[in-house]
């Protein structure tokens, strides 16, 4: 039976448009006629069909739309014609029908004539019309009916300036009819909760909501009304809305209507008003959603006051921020049942609030977050993720207005409401902090502040006590500990003595990190300290005899207690890096003991660590490159390293690798700017060690592919053979360089020789340097001259 | 065949005319056939002046015992039919017995007549006025010939119109406090009241006022009573909770109302009631009746 309603009721419809059209069709035809008898009695029949109870709301508005147009028409008429009736008998004629709902609907169109007549006050045919309209008890019926009634009547208000306005006839007029109209609505819209059978309560309720714009649109044509000022609106409108708000008792209601009345009216009326407008939450049904009413409210005092600045003394004078305050708390003691997602909404409203208004009073923010946390007490982590989202808004708010996280972190209640977070959401929050941080680039500049900070991230700082294996997406991990990353990056001081506590700070914190955290973590530490290590020395310069507390080889013990801390990971292509670095540093600062323990570690890494052969070659680059670089290493101690390094290379797994580090390590004899490094023989001796090398590699390749290798290894060689060759090694002779060619040649033309394009333009091009210098002449063409290519 | 057709038509041409014709307001009255004539209007007290003339037929004679004119006020009662029961009847004799020859006028006057009771055409029972001219004539029969005409008597606003007002209820169910503007309306008048609910248990579906007439002809056992509902007029639509109150406002113009008639002549009466109906979902009827007096007022234009 019910799956035929719909049907049915489409039915319905079709037979009511059917029967408003006909009735329409002879209405036409009297007014036509001038005969105004017959147009009543066939509109009057016509209005019939809207006293059917069959319909929805939905569909039962199809048919009213129906009738309105043709109500239109027929108030044209009386408006051009009349047909020689006065309106005076026209507004009786047309109150002998005998249905009321009929009846109804035709006085109120005459009555729309008879008020733009003139011919009676504007306020006794509304007051009439208003007091007529109780006729209608039916919900649906009755709620149409008035619609219509405020429909027709909007534009012939008295209202101030309007050409209704007369001695008699006030704005004071118009307000009570609207009001009138809006209270009678409203009881007949709660009132349709209660009829009819108990099951259909939910359809009822759909239905219901459907029609609350009927209700609304009351509120509207009130805000529309021009005379109504302040005055009047504080003294008159407001609380008679509230009234019936308050004693319909219907949460629906309730919660539509205070949303109405905070969207319709203006601003400065709210703020004016405040006091009235909160004292009628807490009279409300507690099921009603007054978090969203009044974050609503105070998002819109939010805009208000962001619109202008003019507007902000009329907010400290009414002290909005102590009324919504306390609005606030009354709201949360009054709605027991509230969750806490409501009651943090609220307060993250009230902190925009505050954070627009009064951006200067850092307390209001802190006492939000300490009745929030208040509320959470006792609650321990939140697993309500409503919640959980209201609180990062919440928490987010003052970064976002402040852009400033030590603005944040000098709220002492900041980090307990965090608490109430669960773990993963702590994160996000966390994020979101550094987030800020890094949009505003905020530089943090003091111990207490990285303490707190650090205290506010701490959930990505180390992993929680109570999970110990949460399954953590790996990629979300990476992301936030980069994130972690860059905040340590952002930690600043011109005081080197209080960065270097910052830095203390910082490290004790990420050594807590665990093996996972620390490869993110560490690196930006050491080169945020290198920063410092730098900036110290060339402070020295500037001002030598100065005291300065913190100096670099205090840093540097630091730094290499923090490395050693990666052994625990472990990482030790990571950890040989930083050692390099920190040797680098070290090197410019002169202090030769410091670099000179930062290469032994790296060495004994090297050795302990580094297994893999490709991340051995990689390694052996690097200590290659950065040995080449330091100048601080007296004979004793750079013949050490250097011989180490050396004999690592000579000691790589395959050829071409040890054929390429030896080669490299022929720099570590031959630095450019130090005439103390110049040890031609033994760059020598590594180019042939090399070389020879590289034979080995060739026949390798020949036996045991059957075909030869490539020459890449040779050719490269005889561009470092160049390269001593240009800078004056007096050891590298025209004829060995002739030789190389010679061999590299036959090489190339050998038949089992796998052709390698990469290896040819390589050499052509060699060649092709060699012709140039020749061609250009001077010193190193004179030089070149003996080769032959 | 002109002598043939002479033969059958009436002997003479009567016709009764007023000599206020042309000024006295004429009003619709219904025959016994149906047929709805305008005649004119006098109330009690007035003159009933005019004439008759009497035309015999071209080229007879009338030859008659004495011509008079009545006027009578009659009450029929129908289910006694044919009765006339005769209120008033005063005489004028015309002429005194003779011959006419030719195309005679009389007038005629009655002079501030007694007329105390109104034209009525009810279900039972009709009370009317009317002149009649009697041609005595010894043989062949009186000619006759009648002239309606209707009485309506005014009266002034009554000085004492007290509201009606009554609380009635069925307990614990509804109890409702209804009020009407007055106790006697005229014709024209409009129904002002509210009726308000002070308890409402039932769910009602409409509430309608109507207005009804009870005709009572006869007396003892013979006593006949009629009701019409002549006006249904609705109120309020759908079920209203405690504390509403629901407006009255009902023309009585468009309804065909006489005013209140009690025993007349002890032979009927006409009574006016209200008769407020509420009925719920299950379509029971709930109502109160009230009586009302609906008087004729002077119309002052």
């Amino acid at each position: 039976m019910i799956s035929d309603g719909v049907e049915d009721e489409e039915k319905w419809l079709a037979a009511g448009i059917t029967g408003l059209q006909q009735n329409a069709f002879y209405m036409h035809r009297a007014l036509d006629s001038n005969n105004v008898r017959d147009a009543l009695k066939y509109s009057a029949q016509m209005l019939s069909e809207l006293r059917t109870s069959r319909l929805s709301p939905h569909k039962y508005y199809v048919l009213y739309m129906r009738a309105f147009d043709e109500l239109r028409k027929l108030e044209m008429f009386f408006k051009e014609t009349r047909c020689g009736c006065s309106i005076i008998d026209l507004y009786e004629l047309v109150q002998h029908a005998g249905n009321i709902l009929p009846r109804l609907y035709l006085l109120c169109t005459v009555g729309s004539v008879y008020i733009k007549s003139k011919e009676a006050p504007a306020k006794d045919v509304l007051k009439d019309l208003v007091e007529m309209c109780r006729g209608i008890q039916h919900p649906i019926r009755g709620l149409f009916l008035r619609s219509y009634l405020s429909q027709i009547s909007k534009d012939k208000l008295p209202d101030i300036g309007s050409e209704y306005e007369g001695d008699a006839d006030t704005v004071t007029d118009a307000v009570e009819f609207v009001l009138q109209n809006f209270i009678e609505m409203n009881k007949l819209w709660v009132r349709m909760q209660h009829q009819g059978p108990a099951r259909e309560k939910e359809r009822r309720e759909k239905e219901r909501s459907e029609l609350r714009d009927l209700v609304g649109k009351n509120l509207h044509v009130l805000s529309q009304i021009e005379g109504v000022d302040l005055d009047m609106y504080r003294d008159t409108v407001l609380p008679r809305i509230l009234e019936q708000v308050v004693n319909c008792k219907d949460e629906l209601a309730q919660y539509y209507l205070m949303d109405c009345v905070i969207q319709v009216f203006p601003d400065e009326y709210h703020l004016q008003t405040l006091e009235i407008l909160l004292s009628a939450c807490p009279q409300l049904q507690p099921s009603v959603d007054i978090k969203t009413v009044l974050s609503r409210l105070m998002e819109r005092l939010s805009n208000y006051a962001a619109s202008s600045t003019e507007v902000l003394p009329e907010f400290l004078q009414v002290e909005a921020f102590g009324k919504l305050n306390n609005a606030i708390g009354k709201v949360i003691e009054a709605q027991v049942d509230m969750p806490i997602a409501g009651a943090v909404i609220l307060y993250s409203s009230l902190l925009t609030f505050t954070l627009h208004v009064h951006p200067d009073r850092l307390d209001y923010v802190d006492q939000i977050l300490g009745a929030c946390v208040k509320k959470l007490s006792g609650k321990g982590k939140l697993d309500d993720s409503r919640a959980t989202k209201q609180i990062v808004a919440l928490l987010s708010a003052p970064l976002e207005k402040y852009k400033d996280i030590e603005t944040a972190l000098k709220l002492a209640n900041y980090p307990r409401v965090m608490e109430h977070l669960d773990d993963g959401t702590n994160k996000v929050m966390a994020g979101v902090i550094i987030q800020s941080i890094m949009k505003n680039r905020t530089h943090i500049s003091t111990v207490d502040k990285v303490e707190a900070l650090f205290e506010l991230i701490k959930g990505l700082i180390k992993d929680s006590d109570e999970k110990l294996h949460d399954e953590i997406d790996e990629e979300d991990f990476n992301e936030e500990q980069n994130s972690v990353a860059c905040l340590i990056q952002m930690l600043y001081n011109d005081d080197p003595e209080e960065m270097l506590k910052i830095i203390c700070t910082v490290r004790k914190y990420i050594l807590t990190g665990g093996p996972k955290r620390l490869p993110f973590t560490v690196p930006p530490l050491i080169f945020n300290s290198l920063k410092l290590v730098r900036r110290l020395q060339s402070q020295e310069e500037n001002a030598a005899g100065e005291e300065v507390a913190p100096t670099p080889k205090k840093i540097f013990q630091i730094l290499n207690q923090t490395i050693e801390a990666l052994s625990a990971v472990p990482v030790p292509e990571l950890a040989l890096r930083l050692y390099l670095q920190c040797a680098e540093a070290a090197n410019d600062c002169d202090l030769e003991p410091v670099a000179y323990e930062f290469f032994t570690q790296a060495y004994i890494l090297y050795e302990e660590e580094i297994s893999d052969s490709r991340a051995q070659v990689t390694a052996i680059h690097l200590i290659i490159g950065t040995l080449q670089r330091m100048h601080v290493f007296g004979v004793e101690n750079r013949d050490t390293l250097t011989h180490k390094a050396t004999g690592y290379s000579a000691k790589l797994l395959k050829k071409p690798d040890q054929c390429r580090a030896v080669y490299a390590c022929s720099h570590l004899f031959w630095v450019d700017d130090n005439d103390s490094i110049k040890d031609g023989e033994r760059v020598l001796l590594c180019l042939k060690r090399a070389l020879r090398i590289a034979n080995a590699a060739q026949q390798m390749s020949n036996a045991t592919r059957g075909s030869g290798g490539s020459v890449a290894l040779f050719i490269e060689i005889l561009n470092k053979y160049l390269y001593f060759f240009e800078k004056g090694n007096s050891e590298i002779s025209v004829s060995a360089i002739q030789g190389l060619f010679e061999l590299i040649t036959t090489e190339m033309q050998s038949e089992n020789m796998t052709p390698d394009p990469a290896a040819d333009a390589f050499f052509a091009s060699t060649l092709r340097y060699i012709q140039f210098q020749k061609q250009k002449g001077g010193a190193l063409g004179e030089k070149y001259e003996p080769i032959k290519a | 065949m002109n002598y043939i057709i002479g033969a059958f038509k009436p002997a003479s041409n009567i016709s009764i005319t007023f000599s206020d014709e042309k000024t006295r307001k004429k009003v619709p009255l219904k025959k016994e056939n149906g047929q709805t004539v305008m005649v004119p209007l006098f109330q009690s007290q007035e003159n009933i002046v005019g004439q008759i003339s009497v035309e015999p037929v071209q080229g007879k004679k009338i030859e008659h015992n004495g011509i008079k004119i009545e006027l009578l006020g009659q009450i029929e009662m129908y289910f006694d039919r044919g009765n006339f029961y005769d209120f008033t009847s005063l005489v004028r004799e015309l002429d005194v017995p003779g011959e006419i020859y030719e195309r005679k006028t009389y007038p005629f006057e009655f002079s501030t007549v007694e007329m105390p009771y109104e034209t009525y055409n009810g279900v039972n029972v009709r009370l009317r006025y009317v002149l009649k001219v009697t041609i005595s004539r010894g043989y062949a029969g009186s000619i006759m010939e009648y002239q309606d005409f209707v009485v309506r008597n005014y009266s002034p606003s009554p000085p004492i119109n007290n509201s009606i007002k009554m609380e009635v209820g069925i307990e614990d169910c509804l109890h409702i406090e209804f009020e009407y503007n007055k106790s006697k309306y005229h014709l024209k008048d409009v129904i002002i009241g509210k009726i308000y609910f002070l308890l409402v248990r039932i769910k009602l579906k409409n509430m309608d006022l109507e207005i009804r007439r009870r005709e009572s002809t006869g007396s003892g056992a013979n006593t006949h009573v009629e009701t019409e509902t002549l006006a249904k007029f609705e109120l309020m639509d759908g079920a209203p909770v405690r504390g509403e109150s629901i407006p009255i406002r009902l023309f009585l113009s468009p309804y065909e109302l006489t005013p209140t008639h009690r025993n007349i002549n002890n032979k009927f009466s006409v009574k006016y009631y209200f008769n407020l109906v509420l009925v719920d979902e299950e379509d029971r009827r709930y109502f109160k009746q009230q009586e009302i007096t609906i008087y004729r007022l002077e119309e002052t234009s």
